[in-house]
């Protein structure tokens, strides 16, 4: 177990009471702890936003340990049950996926590289069988080699959602399983009916999809094919050991409370020449279930070098460091591939036609949503659903959300008219209880709307059980006339498919627990199918663009505010660069200066 | 007084039962009156992407579709007897007592509590020591010197130490001490991983201050109230018409009988803390039992709810019993009676 040394000089009880009022003005003071020696090279100037598109304080001097802190726990250390998005990107120090994104600033982290395998995937013609092969050599922490067989098995146990809850459901959405539910269910370790993926020899794996799908390798990027092998998984417990394929492995794991990675010697950075992984800690320490506001005041004093969740510094935080210079320089703005938005019910009328919710869209104040997110520091007016980042963005504002961003109430009344809704009408608009910022976006909503007659009640609901038993449940929805519904998405990659095919398409919609609220246009589904099967890159990102431009003409949903993040990254840090692919700091190449 | 204990461990007991009993009932009937099912309670405790076959097959398996009565009966027998359950890929044996299985970590919860135990105790028991010297050293002085400045101005801060949130206090202290001055480590230091007893002491020293500045303002007032009153009684002037030195009047006779009300609250802060300093672990972030209510309640986590509210029941009850012991040892009336 980790053992903390301290250091403690002198004890002044009697100084708390005048420490009152001195913490009044210490409270903005503060700053990196470092000794602020960089090792390097060029951008080593704090500033802010110099860890955007470029890296800040390169470095490769290996040593220390790097201390990390979370919020809250993961929802598992397992990569094959893990869905968020900081998680996907710290696991890629203790795992190997078949690919991976590249680790480097700007454009260039939007980049699949081979990680585990050779080279990315090598498909069909008709994009329904993907091969791939692992590179030689690669071993696991206790020195055992890695086989395709190890992959296979990986995949097929995280198929298995009443055992492995969390992660995504891409493996069991597109390959052709025939009926296989995985090795804990079928209780053969062996496989023999897991047709779907094949392993003729120990370095070759074949995936066989049921439908084509051109984005396959953002598949095999999933943490769900770092390799497992079968005789050493220990089912739900895996989680408390995982087995190591990358630069670090497990030293201590105290559940729910921090682990710690050590250097794992089976890792060759000889075979891993493309991912641009560093390693260049000893240690990661990574303490769970901490305070967030201790979380960014132990940033700021250099105590704590990353805070793991990636969601940026408190709002109130956030508005200290921006308002002080000598706090700014350490921060970076990091854009999201995520949109705050609020979609219509289609079922509660009269949304059910479509100038009313156009009405909507012109009377809502953009700005005042924008402010609900903290304005311009929160992110920007988004006028179309897909994020810029996403590649292949093109802007769309067809109801002049930029131009016209406080509303447009003729506009709107004209709308209610065609709708035959010339007085206005009322609804309710759901939020997540625990969101003050949806709240406030519900709150300016209800302010703006009434401008041109629509009445709203306000609902708000846990954000638990907001899809699953509220505002993402069909019959709930319908029943209490949840007409407008805050939200937000973020992209599971950064990608058309990633960010809008868990909200657009109709074969997405369930009864409850749902993320697509209302699109069932049958002309969306055969686009994002056409996009599936098109494996020209430029050619697929122009039809997510159509995609997005005919979601807005169908005013589905009401897009609110691109999302942006302010990071702080202390003085110690080095090699720090926002990695686009996860919209934080990449995990993988962080150093710190003793 | 052995018929009194036992009559007492007897009643402590059947409060256990009452108590996890209603743990039960608010777990599973509030949010069914408010039309939740049991595939609505399961849903918390499967992932984002669960359909409602798996959803129901989570409830099955959690035991959320047997009757109240029937899991309740199977939680006893844990407790009791110990349980077997089947995590989905292995059969796993929970030996007594056995409060359950966590829905979210698939993990036993006693071994975590027995686990984060430690920091509570040394959390609670440091605290207790300052509070309670400082509280009724305070309260004492202050009633010996009633009007002065110095009652005054401990009374103010007393108002101050009742009134300020902890969480206030606690990152506050925390930005003086451990960010800016750097005394102090910072929070998330657990103390069990410190290597002697002055780390020890110096990971806990700004929660315990924390803690007894909220706690020994009340007993600051509270001693202060006893002593002022008892201070008149009859026989504080009958004592010091004797001859007997102020110090022995003060401490032996007038302390001494204020402080059966102060044991009474004394017993019960200490039990209540002993099952967890929810805030000051919150705030300090440490992995005590409060920190760990806070990530059950958070999850939703019944067996978790379950297991942390047990061991407050059993630390509530026990400080109880503790303290009626004690008062026959303080009050020779009881004793006598």
């Amino acid at each position: 177990m980790k053992r903390v040394h301290l250091e403690m000089t002198k004890m002044r009880v009697t100084a708390i009471a005048a420490g009152v009022a001195l913490a009044m003005s210490l409270a903005a003071c503060g700053g990196g702890g470092g000794d602020g020696d960089g090792d390097g090279g060029d951008n080593a100037t704090p500033e802010f936003n110099a860890g955007v598109n470029k890296v800040y304080n390169p470095s490769d001097k290996k040593g220390g340990t790097l201390k990390m802190a979370n919020d809250a726990d993961f929802d598992s250390l397992d990569p094959g049950d893990t869905y968020y998005g900081y998680s996907w990107n710290f696991v890629r120090n203790y795992t190997r996926s078949l690919v991976t994104f590249k680790s480097a600033p700007g454009e260039k982290s939007n980049e699949l590289v081979p990680d585990l395998a050779e080279s990315l995937g090598e498909a069909s013609p008709d994009a329904k069988t993907w091969t791939y092969k692992l590179r030689e050599g690669i071993k696991y922490e206790d020195g055992t080699p890695v086989k395709s067989e190890d992959v296979k098995y990986a995949v097929a146990r995280s198929l298995d959602k009443d055992i492995l809850v969390n992660g995504p459901t891409y493996f069991n959405d597109f390959l052709d399983l025939k009926g296989y539910a995985g090795p804990y269910k079928d209780k053969d370790k062996t496989m023999k009916k897991f047709t779907a993926v094949e392993t003729p020899d120990d370095r070759t794996i074949i995936f066989h999809l049921i439908k084509p799908f051109s984005g396959f390798d953002y598949l095999a990027m999933l943490p769900s094919t770092a390799p497992v092998p079968a005789a050493k998984d220990t089912g739900t417990k895996y989680k408390e050991h995982v087995l190591s394929t990358g630069p670090y492995m497990f030293a201590s794991n105290e559940l729910e409370k921090r682990f710690t990675l050590t250097r794992n010697k089976y890792y060759d950075p000889k075979s891993d020449p493309d991912t641009g992984r560093k390693a260049l800690p000893d240690e990661i320490t990574v303490d769970l279930n901490v305070n967030q506001e201790d979380i960014d005041q132990r940033l700021q004093s250099g105590d704590l070098d990353v805070a793991i969740s990636g969601l940026g510094v408190l709002a109130e935080t956030r508005a200290t460091i921006l308002q002080d210079p000598d706090q700014k320089k350490f921060s970076d703005t990091a854009d999201q591939a995520r949109l705050w938005f609020t979609s219509f019910d289609n079922s509660v009328k009269p949304f059910d036609n479509i100038h009313c919710r156009k009405a909507v869209m012109y009377a809502t104040d953009h700005e005042g949503y924008l402010r609900a997110y903290g304005g311009s520091s929160g992110g920007q007016i988004a006028t179309n659903m897909m994020p810029p980042l996403i590649p292949g963005y093109k802007k769309i504002d067809l109801y002049e959300f930029e131009s016209k961003p406080n509303g447009d109430i003729d506009k709107a009344k004209d709308e209610l008219k065609q709708c035959g809704q010339p007085d206005g009408f009322t609804t309710n608009i759901s939020y997540r209880t625990e969101r003050a910022a949806e709240k406030a976006t519900a709150e300016a909503l209800q302010q703006s709307l009434d401008k041109v007659g629509i009445k709203t009640e306000l609902k708000p609901y846990p954000q638990d059980d907001y899809g699953k038993i509220y505002a993402g449940n069909v019959a709930f929805s319908t029943k209490n006339k949840l007409g407008l519904r805050v939200y937000g998405w973020g992209a599971d990659w950064n990608d058309g498919f990633g960010f809008l095919s868990q909200i657009v398409d109709s074969r997405v919609i369930r009864p409850a627990g749902n993320t697509n609220f209302n699109v069932n246009d049958p002309e969306i589904d055969a686009l994002l199918d056409k996009a599936l099967s098109t494996l020209d890159t430029k050619e697929r990102e122009g039809l997510w663009a159509e995609i997005d431009q005919k979601v807005m003409e169908g005013a589905y949903y009401l897009p609110g505010v691109d999302a942006k993040q302010l990071l702080y990254r202390p003085e110690r840090l080095t090699n720090v660069f926002i990695t686009n692919a996860y919209n934080m700091y990449d995990y993988t190449t962080l150093g710190v200066q003793k | 007084m052995i018929v009194y204990i036992i009559r007492r461990l007897i009643a402590a007991v059947l409060l256990l039962f009452v108590v996890t009993a209603v743990v039960f009932v608010i777990f599973f009937e509030v949010p069914r009156l408010g039309g939740q099912t049991a595939d609505d309670l399961a849903s918390r405790y499967v992932g984002k992407t669960a359909g409602p076959e798996q959803t129901h097959l989570a409830a099955e398996r959690l035991g959320f579709t047997d009757p109240l009565y029937e899991q309740y009966g199977r939680f006893i027998k844990g407790v009791v007897a110990g349980q077997d359950f089947d995590t989905g890929t292995s059969v796993e044996h929970c030996p007594a007592p056995c409060l359950g299985y966590s829905f979210k970590t698939q993990n036993p919860v006693l071994p975590d509590l027995l686990d984060r135990l430690p920091v509570t105790l040394s959390l609670a028991a440091g605290a207790a020591v300052l509070w309670l010297l400082g509280g009724v050293a305070t309260g004492v002085l202050s009633a010996l010197k009633r009007g002065s400045i110095f009652d005054r101005g401990a009374m103010g801060v007393a108002l101050a130490g009742v009134s300020l949130p902890i969480f206030f206090t606690g990152l506050l202290a925390l930005s003086i001490f451990s960010y800016n001055l750097k005394w102090t480590p910072p929070g998330g230091t657990n103390p069990m991983d410190q290597d002697n007893p002055w780390d020890w002491a110096a990971s806990l020293i700004l929660p315990w201050i924390t803690l007894a500045f909220l706690y020994a303002a009340q007993y600051a007032r509270l001693t202060r109230a006893g002593m002022l009153e008892t201070m008149g009684e009859d026989f504080i002037r009958t004592a010091r018409a004797k001859g007997l030195r102020e110090r022995t009047v003060v401490v032996k006779h007038g302390l001494r009988s204020a402080l059966t009300p102060i044991l009474t609250i004394f017993g019960l802060d200490l039990g209540l803390l002993l099952g967890g300093a929810i805030l000051t672990e919150t705030t300090f972030s440490l992995p005590g039992i409060g920190q760990y209510a806070v990530i059950a309640l958070n999850n939703q986590d019944l067996p978790k709810v379950l297991g942390v509210t047990l061991v407050g029941a059993v630390f509530i009850i026990l400080a109880n019993l503790i303290v009626d012991l004690l008062y026959a040892v303080i009050d020779p009336r009881v004793r006598a009676a």
